[in-house]
Order: C-alpha cells, then structure tokens, then sequence
C-alpha cells in the first residue's frame, strides 16, 4: 500500500530523513522503532503532507492508482485516506467528545454515515458514549487516546498513522490500547503504520518492523525476527 | 425612571452594540491567528461610506442596503486578509503589528485621497430619526434598531460557531492549528472566512454608526476600532460571548462616564477608556471569558 | 575595495566633524528651508536612536514616542514662552510659573525629565505585557495625553494651539543634542546594560535564569526612551513655533517604527541612515503632494513599502550590527 523510496526530508537547515527505504503491504501492521531525534515523527508529517520532500519517492497504492504523496496537499491525503494521530494524541481539550469525533470526519458529506461511525465509537468505547457531552479536556491519559484513535477512525482511514501511542500511558492502559488495535487490523484489516519508543510492545504487535537511526532505516524485518535480534535487544530492549 | 436615566440606557445599548460588532471580529481573528488586526476598525469606515455611496447613488432600495454592506464589508475584509495577512504568516508576532499597522495606514490614507479628508453628513431615510416615547423619554427608532439587530446578529454568529461544522473548525484552529490539519482542515480558508465575517460585522457597525451619528471622514474608524480592541480585552480576546459581552459593557461605562458626571469631564471620556484598559490589564488581563495566558518566554 | 572599519573612537571624530560641517554649511547659506528642515531631520535622528533603544534593543513593541513628545512639549512652553504673554495665552498658569523664564536648553530638560517621569508611572503599569497588550496600551496613552492637552485649555489653550513659541532651537544646538543622544545609546548598547537588553530581547525567560531582572531593564528603557522623546518634543516646537494638541500622533509613530524597520531594530548607524533617508523622502513626497493637492500618499507608499521591505528584509538593512565601525 505504501511505498517509500530514498526519502530525504529537511527541516530548516538540519537534513533530518536521509535516504528512507521502506514499505507497508495493505493490512499489515508496520512499526518504526529508534531514538528520539531519529526522525520518526518527521516521517509520519511527510507522510500527512504537513513537511515538504526534498527528493525521493513517496507513493500511496489507492483504488484509482497510486497517488504522489510528495505533490499532494494535507487536505487531500486525508481525503485519499492517510490519517495521522499525533503525538500526544492532541485532542482538542475545548470541544466535547462528540464534537472531536465529529471532527475527525470534518471531510465528508455524508453526515448520516458520519453519525453511524461515530456511534461506532461509542459502542467500542462506552466510556467515550457515556460522557459525549464533556468537553473531552478532562478525560484521563487514557481515554484521550481512546478519543484520538476514535477520531481517526471516523475518518475511515486506508493507511492509520500513529505517532507513540504509548507515550504517557500507564502500562495497563498501554496494553489495552495496543490490544485495541491488534484487535482493529485483525476483524477490519486497518492497515497501520506506528511510530514508537516503546520497542516491545510494537515489536510484539507489528507485521512488519524498521529501525532508525539518524535519518536512515538501518535494520528490517517480521517483528518477530527482530525481537530475537541481539543487537536490537541491546540497543532498544534493554531498556524497554 | 425618570426619563434622562432610560436615555442613557438607551444610549449605552446603542454605543454598546457598536462596539460588540467591531470587537466580534478581532476576538474572532486573535482566537484564530494569534495576532491584533490593527486595521479591523478601518472596515467600519468602509461600510460607512459604502452606505453612503449607495444612499446617495439612488440605485437601490433602502431594504437592500444593509445586505450589500454586509457583503462588501465581507469582501473587503477578506481582502485585507489575502493582502496583508496571507504574506505574513509564520512570521513572528512584531512582524505581524507592523504589517497590519500599515494596512491600517494604506486604508486611511487610501481613504483620505479617493474621498477628500472632508467629513461628509448625510442621514437615513426619515423612518429612522423618528422619536418614539418610552418611559417618558423620546428615543431614536436608530438607537432601538442598532441593539436588536447586533442581538440578532450575535445569535446566528454563536449559532454557526456551535454548530455548523465550519464553526466547529474554527474551534478546532482556534486551540490547535496543528491538530486541526490533520483532520483536513484547510487553515487558509479558515482564516479567509473569520476576517470576511469579521469584516461583514464591523462594516455593519460602520452603516449603523453613520446612521447614528450622520456624518463621515476616512479617519472614522481608528479610535472606535482601538476602544473596540479594549473592548475585546475586557471580555476577553479570543472568546465571542466575552466580545459581544465586553463591548456592551465598555458602552455603559463610557456612557455613564459622559452622562453621571459634570459636563465639564465629558472630554476626558476618550482618556476614560483607555484608562480602563490599563487597569483590565493591571487586574485582570485575560479579560472575564479569556484563558490566562501563559507567560511568555 | 575593502570597506575601512573604524573604530569607535575614530567614528566619533567623524560624525563630530559631519555634523559640524552639516550645520555651519546650512546655518551659513542662510536658507530658512533648509535650515528647518535639517533641524526636523535632526531631530528624528534622535527619535529613532532612543526608539531603537526601547524597542530595538528589548524587543519591546511601544508606540508611546508621540506621546511623551507632547509632554515634553508642553511643559518646556510653560517655561519658554514670553512672560509677558504667558498669563494671558495659559490663564491657568499658576503665577510663579508665570513669572519664571528659562532657557531652551534648561527648559527643554524640565521636559525631559517630566516625561521620563511620567514614563516611570506609566512604565511599571506596561513593560511587562505582551506584545500586543503593550502595543494597545502605549497607543491608548497618545489618546489619553492628546485628551488633556484638548481639556486642560488654560495651561495648553487645547485645541486652539500655541502659536509664537520662541524660535530658540537654533541649528547648533540640535546638532550638539543628536550627538549627545547618539553617544549616550551607543554607550547603552555596549555596556553591560545593553547587552542586558539584548539578552531579554533574544529570550526573556533563560535571561532572567542568568539573573537579569528582565521587568528593570525594560523599565530602564521605556524610561530613558520616554526621556529622550520627551526632549525631542520639547525641541521641535521651538523650530517651528507652534504646537497643538495633535502635533505628535499616530503617524508619527508609524513612521518613527518604518524607520527603526529599515534600519534594523537594533542598529543605532541603520536608525541615523533610515532617518535621514526616510525624512528626505517624505519631504520630497510632502512637496509633490502639495503641489498636487492630493494628499496621503506619502503615508500609502511607506505604508506598503514598510510591508515589502518587511517581506523581503524582515531584519532591517543592518539587523543589530553597525556597519563599518569596528566593535570588539
């Protein structure tokens, strides 16, 4: 579904992706592991259009062919069904829950489908029906990601970004939600493609995995293949 | 009530109202750009003198008026935006000041050389100076018309910020223009959309305040503007019900200030207001709706 | 070619000597013109060095300059005005005021000082807003001062105006004043308390972590700008014999920022060369306009040239360096 080829990307003077290699096949779960500065949330913001490319190429496989995500503009690739959760989820903390769910379908017309997905929603996450009303500011860490990933879903994403879910989560929480979505590729074939620090929770998860550092994939493979890896262990595992 | 104190109430709804509507639009743009549109006050000078072209042109009739200012006033504002703002953005906030500072000053002057510096009188169709008794005070049907229209005027606005989708979006920009990309939100059009609306009201402001005050000049509109903005800040930037709010509550205030005290201070009430402002700012910067805003680093 | 750098203390020589030939040269031709027109340039001169300094240097955003200038203004007529027609034209005068007659350099201090006090009061109450609040309140202050000057007609005649306030601003003495002012920011900017500025301009907050009092210094500037503005009020009036409530305004300050834009917001040889540029330009443009009745477009072309200089050159022809001085 996506394919990335020798990605450059700057950002003001520093040159942050060097020459990316990577692929997603439709349905699968992909992750991109590394250190912080590696350049995985400058990643996920080429891929949503929000940074511009330098070079390279960087291709969307979508029904009516595939589409240059280099040339297209923010607004386009959500309409063609790229959808980026950030980091920190960043839900607006002033709109309530249903406003930011409806948010997430800010694109479409059909607002009758917009309102069955929403209450998709709410019959995955009760908790999220039941305060409907709340300004979504004063959910917990938990139920923030809940509504992020609601949110996009209403989008009815072909390609799910996700910038760190774990970050800020408790354990527990973390482990739910990273249930959630082995959940939500297994029965609606969700293809995802997650940034994360946590490398063992995604590396458990993922179909697919790279490692990178400073701007370049060093290492690939199943997820699997690189949990049994030593020299990732030693290098991201460790530390867990 | 005695008669004088139902005129002065009448008076600060009136005033009131006219400051709502300017102050509408800068809590409007401020909520959505982060920055003062110094030249917000110029487009109530341009709906005043929209309305009179078209009352003196003859062309159309009076019920169209108010509906064409509001369009040009929205035209015009959404102008100013693609003009001056669009070029800007992204740069640091000084920048921004100076750069609608300026569009101010082009306005005026602009102003100043197409319509002659002379102030020009001219009044509304008889039906508005009409005196109506209320109370035992004889009112202006105009000072009766301004507040009704301005309250309408402020339902529909709190109506489509609720509930349309574009005013949810606005929203959404207003507390994250990051986040609010990633759902597809063209932040360009947004912008476009809050300084045209903005612009509509405050031209409108311009229509009422000529019909109001029956006279005219190309430097009408920077001292109401700039009370508009301390308007604003008293109810708090950013927030549309602390706008509308706000700019009721500085025309009382100034009103009372004219009318309660000896006459021989009414002159000081433009020294009044800003007086006020400074101390909001002393006491209560984010105004009564605002948020506190963080310091700065 | 490579440009000679000099050093400070040579560079002093020199603008001594330009200034010096400057005003024997236009004193001597005898061309009242010139002559008033070479003091109001002067005169801006200062005005946009210690507007560099309070805005400039702290990153502050005040257009309060006019106002202080009205002050100024006032308060030196008050002591230079011919005694015998002070208790008529100011009744309101209070007769020991009446009775007293300074000279222009003493009075146009009183002034001074008057100002920088009021930049005090007013200082504490503002420095520390943002950007926006602070741009609002030092506009609102122009209003307010032009209000009592409009009200309080028996000490200012409001909105008649002063007419036949001594021409004691002789050309010698602006020029002796710019080179005063000029020295006193150049020494500002290199000692201990510009670089405070600096500091504070750059990033408020990891300066106060290096123990700068970021509320005192921006005080210290609005004050010492208030000050200078204030003396600069004082003067003018005093070249060209008049003075109203609505001498110093609104574009009066936008002008004064178009300067500090062009020249840089922090060089003091960008504000001498944008003012001289700007003031012999607008001039120019005034006299066009004159000529041809329509009036306001010196204003629309600095208007929009100010918005594409910004565009193009958002950090001024010179930034904060100064140009062919040698700073160590």
């Amino acid at each position: 579904m996506l394919r990335v080829e020798d990605l450059h990307v700057t950002r003001g003077r520093t040159k942050v992706l060097d020459g990316i290699d990577l692929t997603v096949e439709t349905g699968e779960i992909a992750t991109l592991i590394g250190a912080n500065g590696a350049g995985k949330t400058t990643m996920l913001m080429a891929l949503s259009g929000l940074l511009p490319v330098a070079s390279g190429r960087l291709e969307l496989n979508t029904p009516d062919g595939p589409l240059d995500i280099a040339r297209t503009g923010p607004v386009d690739l959500v309409r063609a069904g790229i959808v980026h959760c950030p980091e920190g989820r960043q839900i607006f903390g002033r709109l309530t829950i249903e406003e930011n769910l409806q948010l997430g379908a800010y694109l479409s017309d059909d607002r009758a489908g917009v309102a069955r997905a929403v209450s998709g929603i709410y019959d995955r996450f009760p908790i999220l029906g039941e305060r409907r009303a709340m300004k979504a500011g004063n959910l917990s860490g938990g139920e923030q990601m809940m509504l992020a990933i609601g949110r996009a879903l209403v989008a009815e994403p072909k390609l799910l970004l996700l910038d760190e879910p774990s970050l800020g989560l408790a354990p527990q929480i973390t482990e739910e939600i990273f249930g959630f979505l082995e959940e939500l590729n297994r029965e609606q074939e969700v293809t995802m493609l997650i940034v994360e620090q946590n490398a063992m929770l995604a590396l458990e998860l993922a179909d697919r995995a790279f490692v990178l550092e400073t701007g370049r994939v060093v290492l690939n493979g199943t997820g699997k293949e690189l949990l049994d890896d030593p020299a990732v262990y030693e290098a991201y595992l460790g530390v867990g | 009530m005695s008669d004088y104190l139902i005129q002065q109430i009448v008076n600060g709804l009136s005033l009131g109202s006219l400051y709502a509507l300017v102050a509408i639009g800068f809590s409007l743009i401020y909520g959505v750009i982060r920055l003062v549109n110094f030249a917000h006050g110029d487009l109530l000078m341009i709906g005043a003198f929209m309305t009179f072209g078209l009352v003196a042109s003859d062309l159309v009739p009076w019920a169209a008026i108010p509906l064409l200012v509001l369009a040009g006033g929205f035209l015009a504002g959404g102008l100013i935006e693609r003009v001056a703002f669009r070029s800007i953005s992204g740069a640091p906030m000084i920048t921004g000041f100076i750069v609608t500072l300026s569009a101010s000053v082009a306005i005026q002057n602009l102003a100043l050389i197409f319509l002659g510096s002379q102030p020009r009188n001219f009044n509304f169709p008889e039906v508005f100076r009409m005196r109506l008794p209320i109370g035992g005070a004889d009112v202006a049907l105009i000072d009766l018309v301004i507040p009704a229209v301005t309250l309408l005027c402020a339902l529909a606005l709190t109506t489509f910020i609720r509930k349309t989708r574009a005013g949810i979006a606005i929203r959404a920009v207003a507390e994250n223009p990051f986040a609010a990309q990633l759902m597809g939100i063209s932040i360009g059009r947004l912008v476009f959309l809050v300084f045209a609306v903005g612009g509509a009201l405050a031209a409108l402001a311009g229509l009422f305040w000529s019909g109001k005050y029956g006279q005219i000049n190309p430097l009408m509109g920077f001292l109401p503007g700039l009370k508009a903005f301390v308007a604003t800040i008293i109810g708090g930037v950013g927030s549309l019900p602390g706008a509308i709010v706000g700019g009721y509550i500085l025309g009382f205030s100034e009103i009372a200030f004219v009318g309660f005290l000896p006459p021989e201070y009414s002159g000081y009430r433009d020294a009044f207001v800003f007086g006020l402002l400074i101390l909001i700012l002393l006491v209560r910067p984010q105004g009564l709706f605002g948020e506190a805003e963080q310091e700065r680093a | 070619m490579k440009i000679p750098a000099l050093s400070p203390l040579q560079a002093f020589f020199l603008l001594v000597a330009v200034m010096a030939g400057l005003v024997l040269a236009v004193t001597a031709s005898g061309n009242g013109y010139f002559q008033t027109f070479a003091a109001l340039t002067l005169i801006n001169v200062m005005l946009a060095v210690s507007l560099t300094m309070t805005n400039g240097f702290t990153g502050m955003f005040s257009l309060g300059h006019p106002a202080f200038m009205t002050l100024g203004a006032y308060v030196t007529i008050l002591f230079t005005y011919p005694v015998g027609r002070k208790g008529f034209a100011m009744p309101a005068l209070p007769e020991i005021i009446a009775q007293i007659h300074l000279p222009l350099p003493v009075a146009a201090l009183v002034g001074g000082l008057f100002a920088a006090l009021t930049g005090w009061l007013i200082g504490r109450l503002v420095v520390h807003l943002q950007t926006h609040y602070l741009a609002v309140a030092t506009l609102g202050l122009i209003i307010v001062v032009q209000t009592f000057a409009l009200n309080l007609d028996g000490l200012t005649r409001g909105g008649r105006g002063i007419t036949g306030v001594p021409r004691e601003a002789t050309l010698s003495l602006i020029g002796v004043c710019t080179v005063l002012v000029i020295v006193l920011c150049w020494r500002i900017k290199h000692a201990s308390l510009g670089r405070a500025m600096l500091a504070v301009r750059e990033n408020e907050m990891a300066a106060r972590c290096f123990g700068i009092e970021a509320f005192r210094v921006k005080l210290l500037a609005f004050i010492l700008g208030a000050g200078i503005a204030g003396f600069c009020g004082a003067l003018l009036p005093h070249v060209v014999s008049v003075m109203s409530p609505k001498s110093f305004g609104l574009i009066l300050a936008f002008n004064l920022i178009a300067i500090i834009v062009v020249g840089g917001q922090g060089s003091i040889m960008g504000a001498i060369l944008a003012a001289v540029f700007i003031s012999v330009g607008s001039e120019s443009l005034r006299r066009v306009e004159e000529s041809t009745g329509v009036y306001g477009v010196t204003q629309v072309i600095v208007a929009v040239a100010l918005i594409s200089f910004l565009l193009v050159r958002p950090k001024g022809l010179f930034g904060l360096k100064e140009p062919f001085i040698r700073t160590s």
